[in-house]
């Protein structure tokens, strides 16, 4: 089996691997990083989204392989500690989740919006979460935490 | 998913070979349709060919008054940058409406032209600025290429290295999306073209196609009222659960009058 090397949330890590297995299986079955959930595997709901080198993917839709040396990040690698990051502490603060399962999609997502756009108007976050479904909360406690974790993210309150 | 054996190619040379070895080998280029098509055993590769790792398919520059873009560019590359704003904002525009912002990170223009997806957007801008195919051994007229549904002119193992569009005097893009995958029920780019009047559809036919009564009616008085009665041919659209075939003909006629409204 081919073998696969690549940094997840800063660590080196590698493992063998099958040319079809996909990063989200990569990381929660080898690495038993769970943190980052299957909601439909075909590339709607956005709840797989992590970073690759920065950029927001969907890990159900990208193989494992195709991570040959790249920097991915996942909700696990957000914390400092037992300091939430603000992103993170948005989402509690405004009560952005119910059942939790889209969470780290959505987090994920709204941290690679805040990376591009430090001061997101409603708007642009209801428009960017075009990928990332929730079946629970109605968006707007989600809308608001990602406005209010972008704006921590720059340093504003 | 089939097993497969999964290669990342390092040219397009590199590429080529591979694509000559194997059984039944396949490109991949962002994995966005190819993923998900390998997901319902729809294909059973014995190679994929990863076209990701080779930088020259990838970027936007000026070719004197072509803009030229490579084949592995993706839809965000396309929709963020300066010089495409600059040369046609509708291009940029039609970038931005693809998918989701994880879909734009990933899928890439020649592989959505490659495809044919009737829904897709970019065949409309291909057909409708009237690009050039470039593929590693020929350059193929936009007029030329779309040949059916998920079919093109490309050869079995062809490679689409990059799109070369000539400057239009001005050109917009309307797309009355499915409001859950964002692919285009129907949308209609328009351009002035130095050659004519140009109005190319998709998602409302099987395969991107050009309208011939509407840029008649376009090149003698390019204006919206032109295309008052114009729609699409219901005989011909498609039907399906999210839109009936005289439903596509009417939007057809929306599209097309809504984007020449934003140009004149
Ligand atoms: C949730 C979702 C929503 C989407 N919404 C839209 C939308 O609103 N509008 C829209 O237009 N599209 C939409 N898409 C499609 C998206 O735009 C992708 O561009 C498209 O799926 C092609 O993906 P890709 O570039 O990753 O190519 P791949 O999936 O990697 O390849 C697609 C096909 O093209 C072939 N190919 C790829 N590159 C080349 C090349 N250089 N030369 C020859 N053949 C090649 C491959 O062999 C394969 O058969 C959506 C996709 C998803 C998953
Ligand atoms: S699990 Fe990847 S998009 Fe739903
Ligand atoms: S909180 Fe339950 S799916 Fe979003």
């Amino acid at each position: 089996m081919p073998s696969v090397s690549m940094t997840v949330n800063g660590k080196p890590v590698s493992g063998e691997v099958e040319g079809r297995t996909l990063l989200v299986q990569f990381l929660r079955e080898h690495l038993g990083l769970t943190g980052t959930h299957v909601g439909c595997d075909t590339t709607q709901c956005g709840a797989c989204t992590v970073h690759v080198n920065g950029e927001a993917v969907k890990s159900c839709t990208f193989l494992a392989l195709m991570a040959e040396g790249a920097e991915i990040s996942t909700v696990e690698g957000l914390a400092n500690g037992e300091e939430l990051h603000p992103m993170q502490e948005a989402f509690r603060q405004n009560h952005g989740l119910q059942c939790g399962f889209c969470t780290p999609g959505m987090i994920m997502s709204g941290v690679a919006l805040a990376n591009r756009n430090g001061a997101p108007s409603e708007h642009e976050v209801r428009e960017w979460l075009e990928g990332n479904l929730c079946r629970c909360t109605g968006y707007h406690n989600i809308v608001k935490s990602i406005m209010a974790g972008a704006r921590a993210m720059s340093g504003q309150s | 998913m089939y097993e497969f054996t999964y290669h990342r190619a390092t040219s397009l040379a590199d590429a080529k070979a591979k694509m000559g070895q194997g059984d039944d080998p396949t490109l991949m280029a962002g994995g966005m349709t190819l993923i998900p098509t390998l997901k319902q055993r729809l294909a059973m590769p014995s190679d994929v060919i990863d076209l990701g790792g080779i930088a020259d398919l990838s970027g936007i520059r000026m070719d004197g008054d072509t803009l030229v873009i490579g084949a592995m560019t993706k839809h965000h590359s396309v929709a963020s940058s300066d010089v495409v704003k600059a040369f046609c904002p509708a291009l940029a525009e039609l970038a931005g409406l693809i998918g989701d912002p994880m879909v734009r990170n990933r899928g890439t223009i020649g592989g959505s032209v490659a495809n044919n997806d009737p829904a897709a957007d970019y065949p409309s801008a291909v057909l409708g600025l009237g690009a050039t195919v470039v593929t590693d051994t020929r350059e193929i007229a936009a007029d030329a290429f779309f040949t059916g549904m998920f079919e093109t002119a490309l050869e079995e193992g062809e490679i689409v290295r990059e799109f070369r569009f000539p400057k239009p005097k001005r050109a917009a893009y309307s797309k009355f999306p499915n409001p859950a995958s964002r692919y285009a029920i129907v949308g209609v780019f328009v351009a002035e073209a130095a050659d004519g009047i140009r109005v190319a559809v998709t998602g409302a036919a099987p395969c991107v196609f050009r309208h011939g009564g509407m840029e008649a009616a376009l090149a003698g008085n390019f204006s919206a009222g032109a295309l008052d009665g114009l729609k699409g041919d219901a005989g011909a659209m498609n039907s399906d659960i999210h839109a009936s075939a005289e439903y596509r003909a009417h939007l057809v006629g929306v599209m097309a009058r809504r984007a020449v409204a934003s140009i004149v």
